[in-house]
């Protein structure tokens, strides 16, 4: 428990290796999604290009997408951007920072779709099927086949059960010609977005050095900002609601005490720990009532400031019994919202 | 516990093996690319020669590239090389020796690449098929230049109707396998006596400036990381102490502006930590909404 514990806030920790760890886990489920995908072509000449195309470009545009959407730090350039300046300028050289990182990452899921798509060749099969030459490779001359013919049987080659065209040109042929030019495409692909990759991350110690280091430290920094700013407002509610609730169950006490006519401080002076803990509730009927007035009437959302409690206990211990009572008694009163 | 946090530690630290492990993995990818890629040769005469030559030399540039690109010490090199000097003299001895020593952990995967290749033969009985001389194979004497060359193309695939149960395509498929076998242990050979000497006989040349190249390299990549690591530090203590101004402005303001100060003195120390004054809904609405229509200026002076 503990090993995995550390593993995640080692990942947690080190913000990058946490993202880079996220895009390979895309990656991986890119290929998995596209061996996982059952690939028919329609083998109809109007169709097969729109389908063909559709599979090679839609789903890497959702992956695209959806890595901006798993990008924690997309809220934080959002909120960056749109933010009124104030006191504080706002420096655009940060947040194209932040965009460009977050969308280098988002580009590798949709690149390795496209690469395993045209490496698989399935897909330009189908789609450029029709546009093969038939006088190179097959028997042009075969009579009686007009243009339309011709083109609903060039576009069964990507489906042998279907395929009627062996005296025109042979299936494989076709395929092999078809697969082929996919294969060269996929290499070319790979190559390009690599070497686009390699030209980035070496030409900017090259020429922007100073900037990025500038931007790679402010766009940490609001980073860090943002979570200590909400890790210190979750330590301010957490105070703000036990000073609260602790102030409700005295005032409900006090409450049941003026009706009982006795003071709960002499019996807080003369009990032990456990029992001051009971905050003077002490029977089924009490608490009932307590339970309900906590339902149908919270306390406001105003501390009273000589109610603070000293951190470890009862306030009102060390000050003066009565003088308090009487105006938190009030406050009980009055100031409750139904 | 503490054993795990030590080996994450050691492998962090010593760059060196990260970058090993790094070099071994992509080995390793480059063999298991190989095997998932589904090498189908066109069997046409102007296209095997390109395709096989291509399946055999543009992955390795990629492997290449991609060597250089997750290799952390290629940044920190260029970062050397390109800096102005400074105060800080600039030795070309580290530049080239870290270098090198990209250089050298790139170009394993490539050559696992090639090797592979070269000892499946696939690569090559489909590109150098059609370059065949007919006079050495029998099924192939009395044909026309152009149903040679057709013939000769369609060697590398076994399931064309043509070929099926051709001997000549099957005499030809083992001769070209054979070249390209051979060819493939005699490269392995040739790197990994090349690298026996260089290993070997590197401490007769130069040792002195190669420990000090190497203790310099190691060096400027841990001063970079430790840099990264101050910076990171720094900016946490600076929003930390940004928040905290940003909460005591706000204290002053709303106690300037209620008639509470004769309660200042009564306040616990303890208390004051953590609500930092603000007991009211609407001073902590009041807070929120300041933080978000005027951050606080980037200065705790």
């Amino acid at each position: 428990m503990d090993k995995f514990r550390m593993i995640f806030q080692f990942f947690q920790s080190n913000q990058e290796s946490f993202m880079n760890g996220i895009c390979g886990i895309m990656a991986l489920a890119s290929t998995q999604m596209y061996s996982a995908f059952d690939f028919n072509c329609p083998c109809l000449p109007q169709y097969n290009m729109a389908y063909g195309l559709g599979i090679l470009l839609v789903p890497p545009f959702i992956l695209f997408l959806l890595g901006f959407v798993l990008n924690n730090n997309i809220s934080m350039l959002a909120e960056e951007w749109r933010r009124p300046q104030g006191q504080r300028g706002k420096d655009p050289a940060v947040l194209r920072y932040m965009f460009c990182s977050m969308a280098q990452r988002a580009m590798i899921a949709p690149a390795v779709w496209v690469s395993v798509t045209l490496l698989d060749g399935k897909c330009i099969t189908c789609a450029f099927c029709t546009s093969v030459p038939v006088e190179t490779f097959g028997n042009a001359s075969h009579p009686h086949l007009s243009q339309g013919e011709i083109q609903r049987i060039l576009a069964r080659i990507p489906c042998k059960e279907i395929y009627n065209g062996q005296e025109l040109i042979a299936n494989e042929v076709a395929v092999r010609y078809l697969r082929c030019i996919s294969q060269a495409l996929g290499w070319c692909f790979v190559l390009l977005m690599t070497t686009l990759a390699f030209l980035v991350r070496s030409l900017r110690p090259c020429f922007s050095q100073v900037a990025f280091l500038k931007s790679r430290y402010w766009s940490h920094y609001i980073d860090v900002e943002r979570k200590l700013f909400d890790e210190t407002c979750a330590e301010h509610a957490r105070s703000f609601a036990k000073v609260c609730i602790q102030q409700f169950f005295e005032g409900m006490s006090m409450d049941l005490a003026a009706g009982r006519c006795h003071l709960p401080r002499k019996a807080s002076a003369d009990m032990g720990e456990a029992s001051k803990k009971l905050l003077g509730i002490t029977d089924q009927g009490t608490m009932n009532t307590a339970l309900k007035s906590w339902h149908r009437c919270k306390p406001p959302l105003h501390l009273h400031p000589l109610a603070l409690p000293s951190g470890n206990g009862w306030a009102g211990e060390g000050q003066p019994p009565m003088h308090p009572s009487a105006p938190r008694r009030e406050t009980a009163a009055y100031h409750s919202l139904v | 516990m503490d054993r795990f946090r030590m080996i994450f530690q050691y492998f962090q630290s010593n760059s060196e093996s990260v970058m090993n492990g790094i070099c071994g993995l992509l080995a390793l990818a480059s063999v298991k690319m190989y095997t998932c890629f589904d090498f189908s040769c066109p069997c046409l005469p102007q296209y095997n020669m390109a395709y096989g030559l291509g399946i055999m030399f543009v992955p390795p540039i990629i492997l290449f590239l991609c060597g250089l690109i997750l290799n952390r010490q290629s940044l920190v090199m260029l970062d050397e090389w390109r800096r102005p000097q400074g105060h800080r003299k600039k030795d070309l001895a580290v530049i080239r020796y870290m270098c090198s020593s990209i250089m050298q952990r790139a170009m394993v995967a490539p050559v696992v690449w090639i090797i592979v290749t070269l000892l499946d033969g696939k690569c090559l009985i489909c590109a150098f098929s059609g370059s065949m001389d007919p006079e050495k194979f029998v099924g192939f004497a009395n044909v026309t230049p152009v149903q040679l060359e057709q013939l000769l193309a369609k060697v590398p695939c076994k399931d064309d109707d043509l070929m099926r149960n051709n001997t000549s395509r099957k005499a030809v498929s083992r001769y070209l396998r054979c070249w390209s076998q051979a060819l493939g242990w005699s490269i392995l050979l040739i790197l990994i006596v090349a690298a026996f000497l260089a290993r070997w006989l590197r401490p007769c040349f130069n040792q002195a400036t190669l420990l000090q190249a190497r203790h310099w390299s190691n060096y400027i990549d841990i001063e970079q990381k430790i840099f990264e690591e101050t910076c990171c530090e720094h900016s946490r203590l600076f929003a930390h102490k940004c928040i905290l101004h940003f909460f005591e402005s706000m204290r002053q303001e709303i106690k300037l502006h209620s008639f509470n100060l004769p309660r200042e003195e009564e306040k616990d120390e303890g208390e004051e930590d953590l609500l930092r004054g603000i007991t009211d809904q609407e001073q902590v609405n009041k807070l929120l909404k300041t933080w978000y229509y005027e951050k606080p200026p980037l200065d705790v002076s």
